[in-house]
């Protein structure tokens, strides 16, 4: 409405619809037909190469009876729900923090939000680093005199979900503060005075009045941060490489691991099928709500 | 309890001297010049924990990167070094083996490079073309395939991975640094042509009217009409996409072949690889030297950097 409307005329639009190939083809040659090739070449057995042998859902049946993607799920799973809650936690946290009128809020958002221009290659190599048992964390807290002191978490099947969230959080959570910290600003000021006036006190307002108004920037938070888990890859590769043992395998790691390591293609399509029906589990329910609510509004 | 209504007090204050722009332009208003109360020491002692959290690898980065083997075995990662020597960096930087190459870093940096930059531009050229597309020439389906680009960007890459590997092998850049390059235009396409859209709809639709009354058509109106004017969108998207494609790893070990392997491949292999005696002082120069790039980026946008990734954030 804002815009003049497009030329009638069809030719004259064309050069539009030139310019608009490459998107055009990204979006039905990529994004979709790829997607749909693998959907479909996941229900043959393909080793090497792609062939269109069908076997129904024997990929799939072989993919959850194999003990290394039962570790990958229930990885992913813990440390999703971990690294989204501690995440999303730590985000508003930070926001309320740097909300509160004080000195340096540039600096100090300068330092929470720079691991996020790092890759997860070099975060993870970092760390790796810092939670080695000989020279990092460990080392000197027994040097401190706590010589019975044990963390440990790369070699510790246990504990190593512990050391990805360390990373994982570091150079994610700046991210998640600076969206929340945005969000805390458009807040409208006449609820601050309100609650003024009530007297109501500001953690009581942060919590109950102001938290239930930020849904929104949580939902988007949400999406942000559960599509980086599920993409979840680089981190361990740099950080664990799956290990030790299969300890801290995650299902894109199987995904690669599969199609380019153990020429195993079906497995890798029907694993990787799995995490777009992941995603698509959550991308929808939160389309639905985004429309829901621009219909109401 | 008896400051507990403070903080809100002085955060309605803040708020009515800039609600929004405060994110961008810092804080406004008048400065805090109220002696230290409790509640005060809890917010800068919770904000300078949280600080230690993030700057202690950095400073453990920095400072192994500048210690010898002997002493980074007798001493402690987090002090500075007794004898800075600067070794491990040239070592990290020229000699560092990953397979069969003992040629350091440097080829990954070039290599980085190489892709980087017809990377950046290319997908930025077509993605500012797709959002002014968008917003100015509208077609039938046009919204339709906006659409499925933004829900193609949560489509796990694992997903398209391998069918790409096949349509590369046909079209014969399977392996080849350009190869990697159309992966990343494609890939990118979904945030910065979002990027462009909603910059190009923000601008006043006048602009466009007059000049397609003054007769030109499609290309003049975008390069010497839009162009001009978006500069400040066009250095968000070149730092999204410096950052994003200097910090992929998935694509490039996928895409290319050894001897073109970026530099964050090529960083992985060096630090992880099995074989030789561990130099950590050689790997933390080498992983200083990977994120040497996207830091400086980071550091010197600042507010452009946090405009750039909010922009795609919030209003994806």
């Amino acid at each position: 409405m804002a815009h003049s409307g497009p030329p009638i005329r069809l030719f004259q639009n064309w050069s539009a619809k030139l310019a608009a190939t490459p998107m055009i083809l990204t979006a039905l040659v990529v994004f979709i037909g790829c997607s749909l090739w693998t959907v479909v070449y996941s229900f043959t057995n393909s080793r090497l190469l792609p062939r269109l042998d069908f076997v129904g859902l024997a990929q799939y049946e072989r993919l959850w009876s194999t003990p290394r993607w039962q570790v990958s799920i229930e990885n992913l799973a813990i440390y999703g729900i971990l690294a989204l809650v501690l995440t999303l936690a730590i985000g508003f946290l930070l926001a309320v923090l740097l909300d509160q009128k004080i000195r340096f809020e540039d600096g100090f958002r300068t330092i929470i939000l720079f691991p996020y221009a790092l890759s997860f290659i070099v975060t993870g190599v970092v760390w790796q680093w810092i939670l080695n048992p000989d020279f990092g964390l460990q080392h000197i807290i027994r040097g401190m005199g706590f010589s019975g002191f044990t963390f440990d978490p790369l070699n510790n099947p246990d504990l190593v979900i512990v050391a990805l969230l360390a990373a994982g959080i570091w150079q994610g959570a700046g991210l998640t503060t600076v969206i929340m910290l945005a969000g805390l600003r458009g807040i409208d000021e006449d609820v601050w005075k309100a609650s003024r006036v009530d007297g109501i006190p500001a953690w009581k307002t942060y919590l109950f009045i102001i938290l239930p108004m930020m849904k929104p920037v949580f939902a988007t938070c949400i999406v942000l941060i559960s599509a980086g888990i599920i993409k979840l890859y680089d981190l361990v590769v740099a950080l664990t490489r799956g290990g030790p043992g299969i300890a801290s395998e995650v299902p894109a790691k199987y995904v690669y691991d599969y199609m380019f390591g153990n020429q195993n293609l079906g497995q890798g399509f029907a694993a990787s099928t799995m995490m777009l029906a992941a995603v698509l589990a959550i991308i929808i329910p939160f389309a639905l709500f985004r429309m829901g609510r621009k219909r109401h509004v | 309890m008896s400051d507990a209504a403070y903080p809100a007090a002085a955060g309605a204050r803040s708020r009515s001297a800039a609600p929004r722009g405060r994110l961008l332009d810092g804080p406004a208003g008048l400065a805090p010049t109220r002696r230290l109360s409790g509640k005060r020491i809890m917010i800068y002692g919770g904000l300078l924990i949280f600080s230690a959290y993030y700057l202690l690898p950095l400073w453990v980065m920095v400072m192994t990167s500048l210690k010898g083997m002997p002493e980074i075995r007798m001493g402690n990662i987090f002090a500075p070094p007794v004898e800075i020597t600067f070794e491990p960096w040239v070592k990290a930087w020229s000699e560092a083996c990953t397979g069969l190459n003992c040629d350091g870093l440097s080829r990954g940096f070039w290599n980085s490079v190489a892709i980087v930059i017809p990377a950046t531009i290319l997908s930025i050229a077509v993605a500012a073309v797709n959002g002014y597309a968008l917003v100015n020439w509208r077609f039938k389906g046009s919204e339709v395939f906006f659409t499925i680009l933004i829900f193609g960007a949560f489509i796990p890459y694992q997903v398209m991975i391998y069918p790409i590997v096949i349509i590369l092998r046909e079209i014969g850049l399977m392996g080849s640094v350009w190869g990697l390059v159309l992966v990343h235009v494609v890939f990118g396409m979904p945030i910065i042509t979002l990027l462009f859209r909603n910059y190009f709809s923000s601008l006043p639709p006048e602009l466009f009217k007059a000049a397609r009354v003054d007769g030109a058509g499609f290309w003049g109106i975008f390069l010497r009409v839009l162009v001009p004017m978006s500069l400040p969108i066009f250095t968000v998207a070149v730092i999204l996409q410096v950052t994003g494609i200097w910090n992929d790893f998935l694509f490039g070990v996928i895409y290319t072949r050894p001897e073109s392997y970026p530099m964050t491949v090529q960083l992985n292999n060096i630090v992880n690889s099995v074989q030789g005696v561990r130099e950590y002082n050689v790997n933390m120069a080498a992983t200083l030297l990977t994120g040497l790039v996207p830091l400086t980026i980071y550091f010197l946008s600042g507010k452009l950097f946090v405009r750039g990734i909010a922009a795609g954030a919030v209003k994806g």
